[in-house]
């Protein structure tokens, strides 16, 4: 099922993506391309089949690991803050946001 | 060939000395640690125009390599004490710059190391820099690292040294570039479709991707989170046991799908004997896309493993094909969501001009990120989008588990599977990077252990058209790695290929 | 998900103008975990910017989720707690949005099977018994806080919420009027806190309700409805709906149809308010998380958590009605806090008289302890000396207005430093000393010990008839009042220690 560029202008939006005129065409030629090949994926009888999460729950069940309610991680923020692009009285500031 | 440990030894032999020997020579104290790093330090800056190191800090790798000798002196080694490994820029160091060779982390500082990293520094290890890679792990090629190795002003390819028209593959193609060049006797890298077996290959390196969950993901700059696993590559089959045994752990606190396996010794089956070792050879694997090179190159292979004692046997995988739309429905999906985070607002790069709130983020997205990743980050929102999760994701994800099922079926005849790590050997620089799909379609034969989340080794075994090296793919069942090793361990003491060296290097 | 058809009920909802009102909720409740859900940093409320952020709060590139113990073990004591269906194997989604306060780009959340299903609430509106179906309540993580005033023209991000634990309860549209919306939320806000999952403090954000709001003619389909967010006080979930009903009825009578919105209240005006920045209908792209496998529960650790569950507030309160004869309001109001539930009991057991103990607590020292601003843990008396204050006034040691003075001194004299509850109450055998002689020495200290003595009783009364002749003619010609000021001059006379019932019994026999 061909993508049209309304489609690319949607997924684009969605995904935070500035895509300029050519790029977007390119982008639609190119995804179109990609899911030629996916099509047959599509046609493929998958009644009653899981779908497969963890790769090795294939051959054994694979649960959620709990860890104790224990508080271990101190005041790091100068570190974590190392990499910001911009902070104020150690908050990160982002342009006004409206709600 | 006189073993390097029985004489005095020279300096300049130090990098052709497989990582094994080398860590031996360590312990032994024929050489220092720091001696080591220095010696590759300046291999590094000897060969800057490859384009492999993102980043290096001499001060750091010096420090660690005197904390190593200490160590050694006192008799309180790890098993890889003062050996030099660089790692994939993928991997989360607090000592180097980690940019996932994406402009998107352009100078970014990681306040801690990947749970791979402190593995192995904790065995001693001693890290020289970070490698380039393709943009957040995606590409075959290592043609799509956005970010200027060093040495460079830009950008570059990173070149096959067999033959630098050609691509070394990817994403872990520095790594595997680092290694046959000789400017580190073992790497670290990472595989979500391919990405250590398939640059190993067309490099003449041995690389192995082990079971999904064995080694931990965290600190490694997430792609896609079903399919990641980090792995080694170097020389030998010898060589990536030991550092795979250091990589390999449970890791509960930090990573849930890490599996609740005690760390194993992945050598411990390395000199037993390969008689009656049963091959699979899936037929889908050999079929008219295989070019006659490689044809040949893995057909010798499989003769010689006759020799050895083992016996093929003829299996299939029959969906094999299908893994191709599988996988580029999955990772791309998978990957989408785990580059959300890549805002602007907590770390990385952020726009310099931009109108309001919306504006940054779409316009921060836009000029972080490349081409390619761009591709896939539409192709993973629109496949989970309202209306098409059904027929693409989910449907994906079901015939994952059947292509899973098939392997456990061939298994039911056979030890390891045998096939090409690709249809071809390396291609030149830019003759695949207009056209995306074609890449894709080159990564038939290893998406598939990656999706049933199998162990995957590629094992030098020839040479094809342009000098240019053909791997041969092994893939193990579900924590076979021991005996994956031991596979090509076998074989690499019976043949030559992984000791030969392009020229110049 | 909520049912698409809505059942018929037989209660007589009130209309307004007409129109049948159609609420649901979903409440955000944070779980009391010392640290989050995904990461070890700490929950605790207050901290500097970004200070309880760690790596896996701020989703620095490599850093993954790893699950809390104590985050599931609430869930699950919740669906006790309203008879659901705990799930044996439930799963984690993406929930895929951008947000400056959304670290990951996307909200680890529970999708398609959410941990706990089904389960009701039951409460009383206006005396009668009402019971709000619930749809389901999943795990989810908190979002962090955006700070609009401190920098002109930008905002100010403070993760330091970001991964706290949420449990999101979600209703059926059961509701029919907006004090019933808040009968059911306050209710609510009782059993979480009574069982210990959440603090409840909504002025810190523990308990935030979104309400969503629809009208109809009665017997059409249902309206389409607007979702009024983060309601945090009961007073202002009241007011919000009453404004939002008031405004889709004036939007209808107008002729224009309700479009599906997202609308704040604004406290200040009384009015809600649609959000300007409202994605067309967001599109989540909610996916199983590949990074956290399937939660399992199993039966033995849902066994094991209800076994050490303590009683929940209704079953206390009907056992308060068949043990202790209580009426029904005393056992709601009493079950308001499962520590005011043990301090009655304490009061109750060791007095054997539980509405005397009832009275006293909902009346007097539920007003000093507003008064005063604190809780019933802090309360100055405790139960034991409450209960002796109750026994000593019904076997006539003290009057009942006397007791008034001693309660104010005890209070006084006590320690309100101290938290004094435990649960369940361990009882004090009725008729145990422990607390006695300190009600008794306060009662000698103001020498307010009741006058029982007939004869010395006799001599003021004597004294009193003797001095007041003029009532006691007006009395014996039939004015009732002229008694009631002899008894207050007997009172006066004895210095407040006369038993007024006794007085009443003497005076009249002698003015025969």
């Amino acid at each position: 099922m061909p993508l049209s560029s309304s489609d690319i202008s949607r997924i684009a939006a969605l995904a935070r993506l500035e895509l300029g005129a050519i790029e977007s065409e390119r982008m639609l030629t190119q995804l179109n391309g990609f899911f030629d090949i996916v099509e047959k994926m599509r046609a493929v009888n998958t009644t009653g089949v899981e779908p497969l999460a963890h790769p090795v729950a294939s051959i054994r069940d694979i649960a959620l690991r709990l860890r104790e309610d224990v508080v271990s991680e101190p005041d790091d923020r100068a570190a974590n803050q190392r990499s910001a692009p911009a902070t104020g009285n150690g908050l990160f500031l982002v342009p006004r946001v409206i709600e | 060939m006189t073993k390097a440990t029985d004489r005095a030894l020279s300096i300049t032999e130090l990098h052709d000395l497989e990582l094994v020997a080398l860590a031996a020579c360590l312990r032994e104290r024929k050489v220092s640690a720091i001696e080591t790093a220095r010696h590759f330090l300046a291999r590094a800056h000897q060969h800057e125009t490859l384009g492999v190191y993102l980043d290096r800090n001499e001060t750091v790798t010096l420090a660690q390599a005197s904390a190593a000798d200490q160590r050694l002196a006192r008799g309180s080694a790890g098993t890889l004490e003062g050996v030099p490994i660089a790692h994939k820029d993928i991997f989360a160091t607090k000592d180097f710059v980690t940019t996932a060779g994406s402009q998107m982390l352009h100078g970014y500082r990681s306040p801690f190391d990947a749970t791979v990293v402190a593995r192995l520094a904790a065995q001693g290890a001693v890290t020289l820099g970070k490698l380039n890679c393709d943009e957040f792990a995606m590409g075959s090629a290592n043609e799509n690292s956005a970010v200027a190795p060093l040495g460079h002003t830009r950008p570059v390819p990173v070149p096959n040294p067999w033959n630098m028209a050609h691509i070394p593959g990817g994403s872990s193609g520095a790594s595997a570039v680092a290694v046959a060049a000789r400017l580190a006797p073992g790497t670290t890298g990472t595989d979500t479709g391919g990405s250590i077996r398939q640059p190993a290959s067309f490099c003449g390196v041995t690389g192995i991707k082990p079971t999904y969950g064995r080694a931990s993901r965290y600190g490694m700059v997430a792609f896609a989170s079903s399919l990641d696993q980090a792995g080694p590559m170097a020389r030998t089959a010898g060589d990536c046991a030991l550092l795979l045994s250091a990589m390999c752990g449970p890791d509960p606190d930090r990573d849930s799908t890490s599996l609740d396996m005690e760390p194993e010794d992945f050598s411990r089956l390395l000199e037993q004997p390969l008689a009656g070792l049963r091959i699979g050879v899936p037929r889908e694997f050999f079929g008219a896309g295989v070019s006659t090179d490689v044809a040949r190159a893995v057909d010798a292979a499989l003769a010689q493993f006759e020799q050895l004692g083992a016996r093929r046997v003829p299996v299939s995988l029959p969906r094999t094909e299908l893994a191709i739309p599988v996988y580029y429905i999955i990772a791309p999906a998978e990957a989408s969501s785990n580059l959300s985070r890549f805002d602007g607002v907590k770390f990385g790069h952020r726009a310099a001009q931009f109108g309001g709130l919306a504006d940054m983020y779409r316009k921060t997205r836009a000029e972080g990120f490349g081409d390619e990743v761009k591709r896939r980050i539409m192709i993973g929102t629109y496949v989970l989008s309202h209306g098409y999760y059904d027929a693409y994701y989910l449907q994906a994800q079901k015939i994952r588990r059947m292509l899973a099922d098939d392997f456990q079926q061939a298994f039911r005849q056979c030890d390891v599977i045998a096939g090409p790590v690709a249809p071809t050997v390396a291609w030149k620089i830019g003759e695949k990077s207009a056209d995306p799909v074609a890449n894709y379609l080159a990564d038939i034969f290893t998406l598939p252990a990656s999706l049933a989340g199998l162990p995957g080794m590629s094992v030098p075994v020839g040479f094809g058209e342009g000098g240019l090296p053909v791997g041969l793919q092994l893939i193990g069942n579900y924590f076979q790695e021991a005996q994956l090793l031991q596979t090509a361990h076998q074989f690499q003491l019976a043949t030559d290929y992984h000791r030969l060296k392009p020229q110049g290097f | 998900m909520a049912s698409e058809t809505v059942p018929t009920t037989p209660r007589a909802a009130a209309l307004v103008r007409g129109y049948e009102v159609v609420i649901g909720f979903e409440t955000h409740t944070q779980l009391s975990t010392h640290s989050k859900i995904f990461s070890r940093a700490s929950t605790a409320f207050g901290a500097e910017p970004n200070t309880q952020a760690c790596a896996v709060d701020l989703a620095l590139p490599g850093t993954l989720p790893v699950m809390n113990r104590g985050a599931v073990e609430r869930a699950i004591q919740f669906g006790l707690a309203i008879g659901a269906h705990i799930a044996p194997r439930s799963v984690f989604a993406r929930k895929n949005y951008f947000y400056p306060d959304l670290p990951k780009g996307y909200q680890i959340s529970q999708f398609e099977i959410p941990v706990v299903q089904g389960g009701q609430v039951e409460f009383f509106l206006e005396g009668e018994k009402r019971s709000v179906r619930l749809v389901r309540a999943h795990l989810e993580e908190d979002a962090g806080k955006s700070l609009h005033e401190e920098f002109a023209g930008q905002t100010g991000i403070d993760l330091n919420r970001a991964g706290t634990p949420l449990l999101e309860i979600v209703t059926e549209p059961d509701m029919r009027s907006s004090a019933e919306a808040v009968a059911y939320a306050r209710e609510l806000h009782k059993i979480v806190t009574w069982i210990g999952i959440c603090d409840g403090n909504m002025q810190e954000g523990s308990f935030r309700c979104d309400a969503n709001v629809s009208v109809r003619k009665p017997g059409a389909p249902l309206g389409t409805r607007r979702e009024i967010k983060n309601l945090n006080s009961f007073k202002f979930m009241q007011q919000a709906i009453d404004y939002e009903v008031r405004w889709q009825i004036g939007q209808i009578e107008d002729g224009n149809t309700i479009g599906q919105a997202t609308v704040l209240f604004n406290p200040d005006t009384g009015e809600t308010r649609a959000m300007r920045t409202k994605e067309d209908a967001a599109d989540y792209r909610y996916f199983p998380d590949p990074d956290l496998p399937p939660l399992v529960i199993a039966a033995a650790w849902v066994a094991e958590i209800a076994s050490g569950m303590s009683e929940l507030p209704r079953v206390t309160a009907q056992r308060f009605v068949d043990d202790y004869g209580l009426p029904e309001y005393d056992a709601n109001a009493l079950t308001h806090s499962k520590a005011l539930a043990a301090y009655f009991e304490g009061a109750a057991l060791a007095s054997d008289l539980p509405k005397l103990v009832s009275n006293w607590i909902m009346g007097e020292l539920s007003r000093r302890l507003n008064q005063e601003g604190l809780d019933i843990a802090r309360c100055p008396i405790n139960s034991v000396q409450l209960a002796w204050l109750v026994r000593l006034i019904a076997d006539g040691t003290v009057s009942n207005s006397a007791a008034k003075s001693v309660f104010h001194t005890l209070w006084l004299k006590g320690n309100s430093a101290v938290a004094n509850i435990t649960w369940p109450m361990v009882p004090v055998a009725a008729g145990g000393h422990s607390g006695r002689s300190e009600v008794e020495a306060v009662i000698d200290e103001l020498g307010l010990r009741q006058m029982n003595d007939s004869s010395a009783l006799g001599k003021v009364i004597e004294e009193v008839l003797a001095a007041n002749p003029k009532s006691v003619d007006e009395f014996r010609q039939g004015k009732e009042k002229a008694f009631n000021a002899l008894v207050g001059q007997v009172m006066k006379a004895s210095r407040g220690k006369a038993n007024p019932q006794q007085v009443n019994e003497e005076l009249r026999s002698r003015l025969r």
